[in-house]
């Protein structure tokens, strides 16, 4: 059943980018700014947590909860370690994404020629 | 002759400024339209698809690496990086995204095809100010305006002492 829901909301969140290209006319860097910073939104009312538990990988594998983790990471530590947490923290969660995309993307640039 | 080509150039400035003033309305006459709906069709399936290929990867951590569902979300997340990367290395990634559009830029495996894609571009500017000078070009708006939000909320909570409830 999770495999549907995260197809379904998966789906729905990346219609919504779809949208924001079509519709709104909006560059490719346009609109992931605007879904991770609406992901940051969400998370800062507490609302993209229940769609994680709800939807699986349908919520946590879109651009959106890369905006929910950063919230998400200056949130605890500013709960744990008061104000200087806000700094500290946002790359706490994200920090899996982030390197391993920056240390893999590194190694196909040394080791591969680029197609098409 | 600088000053024979100035007046020259001014003239071109001034009609190419006049045309200028149109260049958005004849722009919108000859752009292709664009079929709405179904770009959200292709979009909305190549999206899921690629969610429930993550959702296998994180049940599969939590079966055989007994993790529970926020330990798996993190290696989840770069299992579909590398998947990400190894695709836009062998070309396959651009040619699935010019056919599902939004569905495969939104998710995170998208994210790490921009950053692959401007490293194997700019690798022929070599490696410092090439690869390393180039990666973040697309991506990097994603986490300045993803890092900048963060913080804002963080501010928000922190100078009103909203009780974080939902960690």
């Amino acid at each position: 059943m999770i495999f549907l829901w995260a197809f379904i909301i998966g789906g729905a969140i990346c219609v919504i980018g779809q949208l924001l290209f079509d519709v709104a006319k909006l560059t490719p860097a346009h609109t992931m700014s605007a879904l991770v910073v609406g992901g940051a939104i969400m998370d800062a009312f507490g609302w993209y947590e229940p769609l994680v538990k709800f939807a699986g990988a349908g919520a946590s594998v879109p651009i959106t909860s890369f905006g929910n983790s950063l919230v998400h990471g200056a949130l605890s530590e500013l709960h744990r370690d008061g104000w200087v947490g806000v700094i500290t923290g946002i790359f706490d969660v994200t920090s899996a994404g982030i390197s391993s995309a920056i240390i893999f993307s590194f190694l196909a640039a040394l080791v591969v020629r680029p197609k098409g | 002759m600088g000053t024979k080509t100035r007046p020259g150039s001014k003239v071109k400035l001034n009609s190419l400024s006049l045309d200028a003033k149109n260049y958005k309305q004849i722009a919108k006459k000859h752009e292709p339209s664009r079929n709405v709906f179904a770009n959200c069709v292709r979009a909305f399936l190549a999206g899921g698809v690629i969610c429930v290929i993550g959702q296998a990867v994180q049940e599969f951590f939590k079966a055989v690496f007994d993790m529970t569902e926020r330990e798996a979300a993190n290696p989840t997340v770069a299992v579909m990086i590398i998947l990400s990367i190894i695709l836009t290395s062998m070309g396959v990634y651009d040619k699935i995204a010019q056919w599902a559009g939004a569905g495969s830029a939104v998710p995170v495996t998208g994210f790490a095809n921009s950053m692959c894609s401007s490293a194997l571009e700019s690798r022929t500017e070599g490696l410092v100010l090439g690869v390393g000078a180039n990666m973040f070009k697309l991506a990097g708006s994603v986490i300045v305006f993803g890092v900048v939000a963060a913080f804002i909320v963080g501010v928000i909570y922190a100078i009103f002492g909203i009780q974080v409830r939902h960690l």
